[in-house]
């Protein structure tokens, strides 16, 4: 694991993910879902001050390309609630832009399952 | 201070033109191979997760009276396969147990369906899940993972035993084997095609 080492090791106590997430609650699933795909904003120049170490923290590991919510939270080794709830705040601040998973409907469904059906029979023959 | 995290750009997911996230479930019982068979397939090194029991927003108010109370968590594991320009599919991996609701529903929500996987030893272990996987109106497919390597002996016992509707697929696989494993995921993908239809 990298970079958040120096993060706190996830223990039992609920006190640390109450002060990391400033007592927010759970933004809905239609706004952040496990495979919501989160990536930071370009064009902002330089790091806000305002946020946490944990929110910084968030910020620069999407800010190489788009990651899933389910992977961030993996990578940081936070609770999933809690990666949940920084990640809404980073959005509704206009750091973070979100692309959520594709609606489903019949149709998409279709065409959806084509494409993954091709892809991994391309991938592994 | 905290350092800033370094992933290598392979973490990322490959940029596409509108790239959009799809889900497949692999569950079945504690230790049938799920993560081995994630871990076979995944193009990333699989991760894992944890969802606190309480839901983060319950979990403050019981803060309030009750300082140092233990949460349970429980790990889900995740892998992912890009697929094309347009997709990129992620794997969960979860045990089956019923008390996981919050994590159950996060993960079936959206999800296009769920394999499976079973050991022909240890049938009824499974019922659990696919119960759990039937509660959530999720198509599926069984995928046998042959430990010893010995053929399935006896399909119809198997499909009396979990009481499978008839077209619902069985194959066997290795989940250590990326090939096998595939070839588990791609009949689970047909059989959703024919269910779309
Ligand atoms: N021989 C054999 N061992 C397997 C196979 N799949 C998984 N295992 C082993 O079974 C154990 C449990 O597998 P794991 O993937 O951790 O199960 P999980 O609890 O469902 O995630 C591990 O020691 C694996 O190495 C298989 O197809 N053949
Ligand atoms: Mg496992």
């Amino acid at each position: 694991m990298t970079g958040f080492d120096e993060l706190e090791p996830q223990t039992p106590e609920l006190v640390r993910p109450y002060v990391i997430t400033k007592g927010r609650g759970l933004p809905d699933e239609e706004q952040l879902s496990l495979i919501t795909l989160v990536t930071a904003v370009a064009d902002r120049q330089q790091r806000p001050t305002r946020l946490s170490p944990e929110e910084q923290s968030l910020l620069e590991l999407c800010s190489a390309g788009y990651l899933s919510v389910a992977e961030i939270a993996g990578h940081t080794q936070l609770p999933l609630g809690v990666v949940k709830i920084l990640l809404a705040a980073l959005t509704e601040g206009g750091y973070l832009i979100t692309r959520p998973p594709v609606q489903r409907a019949p149709v998409a469904d279709r065409e959806i399952l084509e494409e993954v059906l091709n892809g991994l029979r391309a991938k592994f023959g | 201070m905290v350092s800033g995290p370094s992933l290598d750009e392979q973490a990322y997911v490959r940029e596409g033109a509108s790239q959009t996230a799809v889900k497949i479930l692999v569950v079945g019982h504690f230790a049938v191979g799920k993560t081995t068979f994630i871990g076979a397939i995944s193009e990333i090194p699989p991760l894992s997760t944890e969802e606190t029991m309480t839901r983060a927003a319950e979990a403050v108010d019981d803060l309030k009276g009750v300082q140092g109370k233990t949460t349970t968590t429980v790990a889900m594991d995740f892998g992912r396969l890009t697929i094309s320009d347009r997709v990129v599919l992620y794997l969960f991996g979860t045990p089956g147990q019923q008390r996981f609701v919050q994590m159950w529903e996060d993960m079936a929500r959206g999800a296009l369906g769920a394999l499976v996987l079973v050991d022909p030893e240890r049938l009824a272990d499974s019922f659990a899940v696919i119960d759990l996987i039937e509660q959530y109106g999720l198509d599926y497919a069984i995928a046998v993972n042959h430990f010893d390597g010995s053929p399935l002996r006896d399909e119809t016992a198997l499909r009396d035993a979990l009481d499978l509707l008839d077209d619902t697929p069985v194959v066997t696989c290795d989940a250590r084997d990326e090939q096998s494993s595939a070839e588990a995921l791609i009949t689970l993908v047909r059989h959703l095609q024919d269910r779309a239809h």
